[in-house]
């Protein structure tokens, strides 16, 4: 497969990189610098990334793996790099064969690099040599095969059983003399306090935990070998279950980054429209976040003071798209239908009706030493710590990291919008809870300034290569109604070739890794979930820790099953 | 392009009050009670719905369960195209088409049989998009029980508008 490119040579960043001259170095058309080396190289490569001070790329944000069963080297292994000073995107792509798919393991380099390696070994069947603990991740433990392999039908089924539970290897290790109290715990997979299905195997000494391990995928559903068989619109639907507390973010995502590929830009009024659904979604993630978080401590009042808002929300959201949590509202070329009369109106009840809330629940807790002192320093990890784990969003702002992707490549006309960053510096639980509070209170001001700009117009574009025509235009026209019919079977037909787009979830960096080979199919579809990078992390975080803490820590991570396993 | 501007969010313990507990506590208390006051005297502001009593109004956009809308002599809007089934995202449409025995033109395809899995649908709404003829769209009714997974398979009698569309409760379709 072939990839457009600006320029063929000349990349800026080309120079610093070792042995230049044998790497293949271009500028992508998602401007994405793009290096293709071997899989002896990429270990030195990765390294002068991270390393040399002109690349600085002190973020992995994403591994994975791509099959192209055409090709000579069938399996390829894509790294999504950034620097977050430099703001430059690099991409590295490493062509493996299919006889011996193996490659050395990032880990060293960038802790990030653990889980989503695993999971290319799950899904693609790629090795990654040195890696620690090299499992499957999203499937279960006794799946045969590698489900995004395309010779993988997707009609399979597996009866998988309990019996074949994992268990690591040191719970049944011989107890240490000393440590006669160790026991093994299990909290989850279906635990109240895990708010989604994931398993902590956790060793307690006494009331500490020692080691952790996490156990995940109990939710997989697929969703990107999904998207492989359906057309490109249909998968704004699957979108909205990945983060389901915050769908339309979701949508607006992948959205723009087909809308990418195809060279278009929704009308500026649906560009408006999705600013706004999408900070008022940022807004209930947050509280349905913070909510948790302060009832799993013992704090349930706020649940109510903030779900509150919430439902209002849904409301709003019902009366534009037709459902309240999977909305599927966005559409490749802008949205679904115009939003209703009474918008503007709705949208300033909630603006005077949402901060009355966040100003409750800061009177109740903000101030309360109870609360303070479940949550001051615990689950604290430094900006360095967090940036190597591929942390992004609040929970990387809580430590002191000013990374907003609404900031640092602003996307839907962000750069128009006046709001703040909140960041924090301790980059515990209390800080998570800080940043979070103030974030809403960011967003409602975007809201603001959203909706008096306002513009009129259309709300989806008139390019009928990528968007239905008008509904009283396929009832009576001859030529909508062929562009309807071509659109229906046969899909949008988006360009052979590849993007990398990211948008501010209500987590951190929601990025889609999208490919196309030009048919009315997506070839693959890579989600880079922000909370799956934050989540690796969590059974460190959790050595050392009590019991009551690791639930307060969880919770103030946010994570969410649904976009965690896919 | 506006500057990046941060605020920091850190909160140090200060003042007597904080440290011994009781101030905040009584900051809360007093929320607490403000709800409770005026939730008990006069200002109707009572989030909770008193389900199944009192049911929410939605919008006249709320995806629900879908109606096959029928023309003026009683007869299926719909042509059989295979638009919606196309368009489905969760493969829940299954449509076998025939000729119109009492069709007046030469030939015309009608639907023997259209059905709807309703437990594998995800109520999107793109079938509703998806037909050209306003023959399939939603109404608002979102409380659908079943006993059996055969019984979620709905046909065409189960789906085809009863009495004037205007009686129906309706939701999500072309123009409102």
């Amino acid at each position: 497969m072939t990839v457009s490119t600006l320029e063929s040579s000349g990349n800026p960043l080309a120079k610093f990189l070792p042995d230049h001259e044998e790497l293949s170095v271009i500028t992508a058309a998602d401007g994405f610098t793009e290096i293709t080396t071997d899989r002896s190289r990429v270990i030195e490569v990765l390294r002068a990334l991270r390393d040399r001070p002109e690349l600085d790329c002190n973020l992995l944000l994403d591994v994975c793996g791509v099959d192209y069963p055409e090709n000579e080297q069938r399996f390829e292994v894509v790294y999504h790099l950034t620097s977050l000073d430099k703001g430059h995107r690099v991409r590295v792509r490493v062509p493996v064969e299919e006889e011996d798919p193996r490659v050395p393991t990032a880990y060293g380099i960038w802790k990030a690099a653990d889980w989503f390696e695993r999971e290319a070994w799950d899904l693609m069947g790629i090795r990654f040599d040195g890696h620690p603990n090299l499992r499957r991740i999203l499937t279960h433990e006794a799946f045969q095969g590698h489900a995004l392999r395309k010779d993988y039908d997707p009609e399979k089924r597996w009866v998988l059983t309990e019996a074949e539970t994992f268990v690591p290897d040191w719970v049944t290790e011989s107890d240490d003399e000393d440590q006669f109290e160790t026991q093994i715990i299990n909290i989850g997979p279906s635990h109240p306090a895990t708010h989604g299905t994931l398993r902590i195997v956790a060793r307690l000494d006494g009331e500490v935990i020692t080691k952790a391990e996490c156990e995940i995928g109990y939710l997989h559903r697929c969703f990107e070998k999904m998207s492989e068989t359906h057309s490109w619109s249909e998968v704004i639907p699957f979108t909205d279950r990945l983060n389901y507390c915050s769908s339309m973010i979701n949508g607006v995502g992948y959205a723009l980054g087909v809308e990418q590929m195809l060279g278009i830009e929704a009308p500026p009024r649906a560009q408006v429209v999705r600013v706004i659904l999408s900070e008022f979604s940022r807004i209930m993630d947050h509280a349905v976040c913070l909510g948790a978080t302060l009832v799993d401590i013992g704090a349930l009042t706020n649940f109510w003071y903030f779900f509150q808002p919430r439902e209002e929300i849904y409301t709003l959201l019902e009366a534009c798209a037709g459902g309240r949590l999977t909305v599927s509202y966005a559409r490749i070329g802008g949205l679904a239908h115009d939003v209703p009369a009474d918008f503007e109106e709705q949208v300033r009840y909630l603006l005077g009706y949402i901060p009355k809330f966040i100003d409750d629940v800061d009177k109740l807790v903000t101030t309360n030493r109870i609360f303070r002192g479940r949550t001051e320093g615990v689950g604290a990890l430094s900006a360095e710590e967090a940036l190597a784990w591929g942390w992004t969003g609040p929970c990387l702002r809580a430590c002191g990291v000013p990374y907003d992707l609404r900031r640092a490549r602003p996307y839907l006309g962000y750069e128009n919008y006046e709001f703040d960053i909140p960041v924090a510096s301790t980059g515990d639980s209390y800080a998570r809870y800080l940043v979070r509070m103030e974030e809403m209170r960011q967003s409602l001001r975007i809201i603001e300034q959203a909706i008096d700009n306002l513009p009129g117009g259309p709300v989806i574009t008139d390019n009928h290569h990528a968007a239905l025509p008008p509904k009283p235009k396929v009832y009576s026209e001859m030529e909508s109604l062929i562009w309807h019919f071509k659109l229906i079977y046969e899909g949008i037909k988006v360009p052979a070739g590849s993007a990398y787009t990211a948008t501010e979830g209500a987590n951190g960096e929601l990025g889609y890794y999208l490919i196309s080979d030009g048919k009315g199919k997506p070839y693959r579809i890579k989600v880079r979930p922000p909370c799956f990078a934050i989540f690796q992390a969590y059974s460190h975080l959790l050595e050392g820790c009590l019991v009551p803490d690791a639930i307060a820590i969880l919770s103030s991570l946010n994570i969410i099953a649904g976009e965690l396993d896919r | 392009m506006r500057p990046v501007t941060t605020v920091n969010v850190d909160r140090p313990r200060k003042g007597f009050g904080e440290w011994t507990y009781l101030g905040p506590i009584f900051k809360g208390l007093a929320v607490t009670m403000r709800h409770f006051l005026r939730n008990l005297f006069g200002q109707q502001d009572v989030a909770t719905i008193q389900y199944p009593e009192e049911v929410r109004q939605y919008s006249e956009r709320m995806r629900g369960r879908h109606i096959l809308t029928t023309r003026e002599d009683g007869s299926l809007r719909c042509v059989a195209c295979y638009m919606c089934e196309t368009a489905c995202p969760a493969d829940c449409i299954t449509i076998v088409a025939d000729e119109d025995p009492e069709a007046t033109v030469e030939w015309e395809k009608i639907p023997v049989s259209f059905e709807i899995d309703l437990l594998r649908c995800v109520f999107c709404g793109f079938c509703v998009d998806a037909c050209p003829k306003q023959a399939l769209i939603m109404s608002r009714k979102h409380e659908m029980v079943f006993t059996t997974r055969d019984e979620a398979v709905v046909g065409i009698e189960e789906l085809k508008q009863k009495g004037p569309i205007e009686e129906e409760d309706l939701g999500y379709r072309p123009y409102y």
